[in-house]
């Protein structure tokens, strides 16, 4: 007989009240249940294969309305999870024929989750963002005109002077992230400096200068806050958004070296 | 818009800082993280890798919401033959190539086509798009030698 669900893999952990998933609406909307082995509990969902099938998953990922709804049905089963406990998220759309295959996985990889789930327990991401500030590059409108100059001229000079302004208004926010990025690193226990978001879609929000992430002691939230809150009055050139506490998506990634710089 | 004369904001989006229950984030956020990070273990199913490289340098782009994008006038998914549920091409190996190749010559002509007024923002812009190219490049050679 031929299937028509597979399972979904949201996460490894090492334990989840079973009793505290209920009611929880995984991806497609269905239940969220667990898989035990290895001394591990995968976290899972099972899924129609006419949606997440290899053919219509593929099409229904370069849906961007079903990617969202996926994707925010992924993160919500992930984050409920991460409060009881340490957590290692899969990348979305990691599906198995069936619950054997899950556990085998969780067997065949015991080792390579058991160090993920250490380097993550009792902690979590923050995701923090700077942005250059667009006044700081203001300068430009404080050039006088010549009163014997030509308009065109005039127009050309005033041009020059505002992107000569704004290139150093950029170098000195890209100078902030910098060292906004090394203060956070050393309050953190691991960081990542990831590709900044693209600012043809950031739009008014302004150019991204640092797309960091994180790993701190659950314990420390207060302070990591107070930290982002100190450096955003010490880099008036920028301006921080701080985001989380996130699961820790950015620190589980089992390839060394990987978006860090 | 914020000023340089205002003291930088600290915002948190996910609310205070930070009981439980919150509802997180701008889509960006988090379709960075599920599509980007996260632990990559090979399914039953698959998804080539391709596929979700491809589509995460599109999705890069989305921030804060598809209806917020669209109100930018930014709807490339109706439009872009990768993104559309067209019927769609068979994956071959070429498109990264190609992706890669084009933001380099688009910067060149741009920077060609606008001699004289040198849009240094837009050349960031592009720089970003190149390098993060780079780093899919390098990434999916990890992936690919495991």
């Amino acid at each position: 007989m031929a299937p028509d669900s597979a399972v979904w893999l949201y996460a490894v952990t090492r334990g989840v009240p079973a009793e505290r998933l209920a009611g929880l609406a995984g991806v497609g909307g269905g239940p969220v249940g667990l898989v035990e082995a290895a001394g591990l509990v995968a976290v899972v969902g099972t899924v129609p294969l006419a949606e997440f099938g290899e053919e219509p998953l593929a099409r229904n990922l370069e849906n961007l309305p079903w990617l969202e709804t996926v994707a925010r049905a992924h993160h919500h089963v992930v984050d409920t999870v991460a409060r009881f406990g340490p957590v290692v998220p899969t990348r979305l759309a990691t599906v198995y024929r069936d619950g054997a295959r899950v556990g085998a996985v969780l067997m065949q990889r015991q080792a390579e989750f058991g160090t993920a789930l250490d380097r993550v327990a009792g902690r979590v991401e923050w995701g923090v963002k700077a942005y250059a500030v667009p006044g700081a590059s203001a300068t430009a409108a404080l050039v006088p005109d010549r009163v014997d100059e030509r308009p065109g001229l005039a127009y050309l000079r005033r041009r020059r002077a505002q992107l000569a302004g704004r290139e150093l208004a950029q170098q000195a926010a890209l100078h902030s992230a910098d060292q906004v990025h090394d203060v956070l690193g050393r309050h953190a226990e691991a960081a990542r400096r990831h590709t900044p978001q693209d600012r043809r879609l950031i739009g008014d929000t302004g150019w991204m200068v640092l797309n960091g992430a994180y790993l701190a002691a659950a314990a420390a939230t207060a302070e990591f806050a107070t930290v982002v809150r100190e450096l955003a009055d010490r880099h008036p050139t920028i301006r921080l958004e701080l985001t989380g506490p996130w699961p820790p998506y950015s620190f589980v990634a089992v390839q060394a070296g990987e978006a860090q710089r | 818009m914020t000023s340089a004369q205002q003291s930088p904001a600290v915002v948190q989006n996910s609310g205070q800082v930070l009981p439980a229950g919150h509802e997180p984030a701008n889509l960006g956020d988090i379709l960075e993280r599920v599509l980007d990070r996260g632990i990559i273990i090979a399914g039953d199913i698959r998804v080539s890798l391709l596929d979700i490289e491809l589509l995460t340098l599109k999705l890069r782009l989305v921030i804060a919401s598809v209806d917020t994008a669209r109100q930018m006038g930014i709807d490339w998914w109706e439009h872009d033959p990768f993104l559309s549920s067209r019927p769609r091409r068979p994956v071959e190996p070429e498109p990264l190539e190609t992706v890669r190749v084009r933001p380099a010559s688009v910067s060149a002509e741009d920077v060609a086509g606008r001699a004289g007024e040198l849009d240094a923002e837009r050349l960031t812009a592009e720089e970003l798009t190149a390098e993060e190219l780079a780093e899919r490049a390098h990434r999916r050679r990890i992936v690919d030698e495991r």
